[in-house]
C-alpha cells in the first residue's frame, strides 16, 4: 500500500480543516437523520448561510462553519443526513468516518422530536462510538403541536448524555446547545452513555478480540466498537481501519489530548 | 510498517471466524439497537391525545389517482409561467441599464485614448457577452430558484418522485431522477450535482448522463424566441399561447428523450439490476420565506450566475476576435462557418448556427448573441430590440420555419455546456462518462435534426 | 410460510402488520434493516402512488415508500 490512502477522503478533509485561517479550539461534528432540521441548527449556530431542505439525504457536501462562545472558537462540521452509520451509501460512510476517525471533540446528533424512536437509532449508534455525544432534540415546537410530550430529564437519565430541546427555526434552545457543547468539550462534565448490550454470543465474541484491538489501535478508537465492526465484517469500515493504522504507524505519537479526557470518563475499553 | 497490518489481518480473521459461526451479526446488531430505541421512546415519550393528521389529508389529494398528476402539471406550469412572465420586465430593465453602461465604457475608452482593438476585445467582446448573460439569465433564475426551493423545503418534491417512480422504474431509472430533472430546469450543472440524492451508482449515472435533455435557464430564452419565430414563419397570425404550447411540447419531448435514453442505457452500457428504492415522504413544513430567499439567492442563483459569468467573459472575447480578424477579406468566423456550411445544411441548420453552438460551449446563453453577431457581421454582439427585428435578420440570412424548428431541437438535445461537463467530470470521476455525456446527446441531436430536415425536404415543403 | 403470514405487498392500505422476516440480501437488506424493518416492527400501509407502485408505509414513525420488488421480500403477519 502506498501513500495515496493518506491524503484522500476523510484525511484530505481533515488536513483542509487544520489549514483554515482561524485555529479552532474545538471541532464539533453535527450528525442527524434527514429532515430533522439539522441544517437549520447548523445555520442557527454558525450564522453561515447554507441550504436546508426537506429532501432526504440532501446535504451531501460537508459544510463547515465557525462560532465564538465564551472566547472559544468552535468549528462545526455539518455531516450528511443519515438514518444510520452502518449501511452502504457514501453519505453514511462520510458521516461514520468523520465521527469515528476524524476525532471530533464532540458530536451533536440532531433528532426530530416528533419521531424520536426512529431517530434514537442513530443516536445510539453514535453513542457507541463516542461518549462525547449530545442529543439536540429539534422541532420540539412541532412535537408540542402534535401533542407529543417528551420527558427530557428522563431521556437524559436513560441515555446518559445531555439532551437539549430546540426549535432551531425560531432559534429557541440554541444558547443552551452552545453551553452543552462547551461543557462537554471544556467543562468537567463526563457523559456516561448507556451501553448497548447485545445477545450473549456476540458479547462473548467481542470480549475475545476487544483487548487485542485496544492494543492495536493504542486506545485511540473505541475498541468495543471496532471489535463489533470486525465481527460484522463490513468491508468499507475495514478498509478505513487499514488507512487509519497506516497513518498511525510512522508517527508513534504520544497518546493524544482527547484520549486522556476520554480516559477520565472511563468509557472506552473497560466498559461493557 | 507491515507489523500493524499483519496484526490487523490476524484480528480480522479471528473476528470473521467468530462472526461466521453466529451467522447474521448485522441483523442482530440492528435489531438490538431498534429494540433499545423503542424501549427508551416508550419510557420518555407520551402522546397527549391525537392531533389531526394534516399531512395525511394533504397527501390524500397530492398523491391521489385523480389529482396527483394534474396537480403536478399545474404546479410545473405555474412555476414556468411565473419564471418566464415575471422575468420579462426585470430582464428588459437590466439590459437597458447594462447596455447603457456600455456606452459610458466606450466613452471612457475614447477619453483614455485606448486603441480600437482593446476597446473591441474588452467592451464589444467581453462586456457585451457579460451584459447579455446577466440580463438574460439573472431574472429568471432569481425567480425560478426560490420557487423551486420553496417546493423543496415544503416537502412537495418527494411526492413528485413518489407519483412518478413507476414511469422511471420502467425506464430502468430511479424515481428521484425527476427531482434532478426539475433542478436541471434551473441549471444542468446544478441538476448533475443534485443527482447525489440517488443512492445507487447505476441509476445515478443514468440521471447524470440524461440531465442535459431538460432545457436549462440558459437555453429557455432561445427556445421561447425560436418558438415565436417558428410560429411567425409558419402562419401569418399566431398568438403567444401557441408559441408557449410549442415550448411546452419541446419540454415534453425532452422528458421523453430522457426516459428513452435512460431505458436504452439501462439495457446496454449500464446494465444491471434496479437497486433499492426507499423514499421518505417527510412531514410538510411551511418554509421560512426570509431565510429561503436568502439561501436560494445566494447559494443557488448567484452561485450559478457567477459560474456563467466566468465562462462568458472569455467566450465573448474569443468570439469578437474571430469575427474581427480578417483573412482574405473574410473574418475567421466566416471562414469557419463556411467549412461547417455543408454539415449544417444537412441537419437543417447552417454553418453559422453550428459554429455558434460550438462557440457557445462555455455557456448556452451566448449561442444566440454569437449567431446574431455573425449574421450582422458588425463584429460585436447586439441585442435586437424586438422579436420582429430578429426574425427579419434571420429571414434575410436564409431562415425558414425548418431552421427555427431544428434550432430548437438542436438546442434541446445537443452537448451540455462546459460547466455542466466539468461538473460531470467531477461527479463521476471519469473521463469516459464525461465524453459519453457529450457524445450521446450530440449524436441524438444530429440524428433528430437530420431526420426532420430530410423528411421536411422530402415532402417538398421547401 | 404459515397461513397468517404473507408478503408485505399484499397488505391493504390502512391495515397494519408485524414484520416476521426480511428476505432480501446484500445492500438491499442492510438498507431495509436501517429503516427499522426488523422482526416485530409494526408496519402500516399508508397509501399507494397513483400508478399503484410504489406504496408508502408508516415504519417507526416515518412514512417510507417502497417498490413492490422490495416489499415482496418482506414477510409480515397481520395485526388487524
Amino acid at each position: 500500500m502506498g501513500l495515496t490512502a493518506k491524503s484522500t477522503g476523510i484525511y484530505a478533509f481533515l488536513e483542509d480543516l487544520n489549514q483554515s485561517s482561524v485555529k479552532a479550539d474545538a471541532i464539533i461534528a453535527l450528525a442527524g437523520n434527514p429532515n430533522t432540521g439539522k441544517s437549520t441548527v447548523f445555520n442557527g449556530l454558525t450564522g453561515l448561510n447554507q441550504h436546508t431542505g426537506n429532501w432526504p439525504g440532501k446535504t451531501v457536501v460537508l459544510a463547515k462553519g465557525n462560532y465564538l462562545y465564551r472566547h472559544k472558537n468552535i468549528t462545526l462540521v455539518d455531516l450528511p443526513g443519515t438514518y444510520s452509520l452502518l449501511a452502504n451509501s457514501a453519505d453514511e460512510q462520510v458521516a461514520r468516518d468523520f465521527i469515528c476517525f476524524g476525532d471530533p471533540d464532540a458530536t451533536v446528533v440532531v433528532a426530530d422530536a416528533t419521531c424520536l424512536e426512529r431517530n434514537l437509532n442513530l443516536v445510539l449508534q453514535v453513542m457507541e462510538i463516542t461518549p462525547k455525544t449530545i442529543l439536540c432534540l429539534n422541532l420540539i415546537d412541532e412535537a408540542k403541536r402534535k401533542k407529543i410530550e417528551i420527558d427530557i430529564a428522563a431521556l437524559e437519565n436513560i441515555l446518559g448524555i445531555p439532551v437539549i430541546p430546540t426549535a432551531a427555526r425560531d432559534k429557541t434552545g440554541l444558547k443552551e446547545l452552545r453551553e452543552a457543547i462547551h461543557q462537554t468539550v471544556f467543562g468537567k462534565r463526563c457523559n456516561h452513555p448507556k451501553p448497548m448490550v447485545y445477545s450473549e454470543n456476540i458479547e462473548v465474541a467481542i470480549e475475545k478480540i476487544q483487548a487485542e484491538v485496544e492494543n492495536l489501535f493504542q486506545g485511540r478508537i473505541n475498541s468495543r466498537w471496532v471489535a463489533l465492526r470486525l465481527l460484522d465484517g463490513d468491508t468499507t469500515i475495514i478498509q478505513e481501519m487499514r488507512n487509519y493504522l497506516q497513518r498511525m504507524e510512522p508517527k508513534d505519537q504520544p497518546v493524544s489530548e482527547t484520549y486522556k479526557e476520554v480516559e477520565c470518563c472511563g468509557s472506552f475499553g473497560s466498559r461493557v | 510498517m507491515a507489523h500493524l497490518e499483519a496484526e490487523f489481518n490476524r484480528l480480522l480473521q479471528l473476528a470473521q471466524a467468530e462472526g461466521s459461526q453466529m451467522g447474521t451479526v448485522r441483523d442482530r446488531i440492528v435489531q438490538t439497537i431498534y429494540r433499545e430505541a423503542q424501549d427508551i421512546a416508550e419510557k420518555a415519550v407520551k402522546l397527549k391525545g391525537k392531533a389531526e393528521d394534516v399531512d395525511r389529508m394533504i397527501d390524500n389529494v397530492v398523491t391521489s389517482k385523480i389529482w396527483g398528476y394534474p396537480l403536478m402539471l399545474a404546479l410545473l406550469s405555474v412555476v414556468f409561467w411565473l419564471t418566464i412572465s415575471g422575468a420579462n420586465f426585470p430582464s428588459a430593465l437590466l439590459a437597458e441599464f447594462l447596455f447603457g453602461l456600455q456606452d459610458q465604457l466606450t466613452a471612457l475608452f475614447q477619453w483614455a485614448g485606448a486603441p480600437d482593438w482593446l476597446h473591441g476585445v474588452l467592451v464589444l467582446g467581453m462586456y457585451r457577452a457579460l451584459a447579455w448573460v446577466v440580463s438574460v439569465m439573472l431574472p429568471p433564475m432569481a425567480i425560478f430558484f426560490p420557487l423551486f426551493t420553496f417546493l423543496e423545503d415544503l416537502g412537495y418534491l418527494p411526492r413528485v418522485a413518489f407519483n412518478l417512480d413507476k414511469l422511471f422504474k420502467k425506464a430502468g431509472a430511479h424515481g428521484k431522477q425527476i427531482l434532478t430533472m426539475c433542478m436541471g430546469f434551473g441549471c444542468n450543472a446544478a441538476g448533475v450535482i443534485a443527482c447525489r440524492i440517488i443512492e445507487s451508482p447505476r441509476e445515478r449515472l443514468i440521471a447524470i448522463l440524461t440531465n442535459n435533455f431538460v432545457p436549462c435557464n440558459g437555453r429557455f430564452p432561445t427556445m421561447i424566441a425560436m418558438a415565436a419565430i417558428f410560429m411567425g414563419l409558419l402562419v401569418s397570425n399566431y398568438n403567444s399561447f401557441t408559441a408557449s404550447a410549442l415550448v411546452a411540447g419541446v419540454v415534453v419531448l425532452g422528458v421523453s428523450v430522457t426516459l428513452a435514453v435512460s431505458w436504452i442505457l439501462s439495457k446496454t452500457l449500464l446494465k444491471g439490476i434496479p437497486s433499492t428504492f426507499t423514499l421518505e415522504l417527510p412531514p410538510y413544513r411551511i418554509p421560512k420565506i426570509g431565510s429561503l430567499l436568502i439561501r436560494s439567492v445566494f447559494d443557488r442563483t448567484l452561485f450559478v450566475m457567477m459560474r456563467a459569468v466566468v465562462v462568458a467573459a472569455p467566450a465573448g472575447m474569443v468570439a469578437w476576435i474571430l469575427a474581427n480578424i480578417q483573412i482574405g477579406g473574410l473574418s475567421i468566423l466566416a471562414h469557419l462557418a463556411g467549412w461547417l456550411q455543408g454539415f449544417g445544411c444537412a441537419i437543417g441548420l447552417d454553418g453559422f448556427i453550428v459554429l455558434a453552438f460550438l462557440l457557445g460551449l462555455p455557456a448556452n446563453e451566448i449561442v444566440v448573441p454569437i449567431l446574431i453577431m455573425s449574421y450582422l457581421a458588425e463584429g460585436a454582439m447586439v441585442e435586437l430590440d424586438s422579436i420582429e427585428a430578429l426574425r427579419e435578420l434571420l429571414v434575410n440570412n436564409g431562415w425558414t420555419w425548418l431552421t427555427a424548428l431544428n434550432m430548437m431541437l438542436f438546442s434541446l438535445l445537443h452537448f451540455p455546456c462546459a460547466t455542466t461537463l466539468l461538473t460531470i467530470r467531477k461527479e463521476t470521476q471519469s473521463l469516459k462518462w464525461t465524453v459519453l455525456a457529450a457524445l450521446i446527446p450530440t449524436g441524438i441531436a444530429i440524428a433528430v435534426c437530420f431526420v426532420v430536415a430530410q423528411i421536411v425536404r422530402g415532402l417538398g415543403l421547401f | 410460510m404459515s397461513a397468517a403470514e404473507f408478503e408485505l405487498t399484499r397488505l391493504p392500505v390502512g391495515k397494519r402488520a408485524e414484520v416476521v422476516r426480511v428476505g432480501s440480501v446484500g445492500s438491499m437488506r442492510n438498507r431495509l434493516l436501517d429503516l427499522g424493518l426488523v422482526p416485530s416492527t409494526v408496519v402500516e400501509a399508508v397509501r399507494k402512488s397513483p400508478a399503484g407502485d410504489p406504496v408508502a408505509y408508516k415504519i417507526r414513525g416515518a412514512v417510507i415508500a417502497l417498490r413492490s420488488e422490495e416489499s415482496r421480500q418482506i414477510t409480515v403477519r397481520s395485526l388487524d
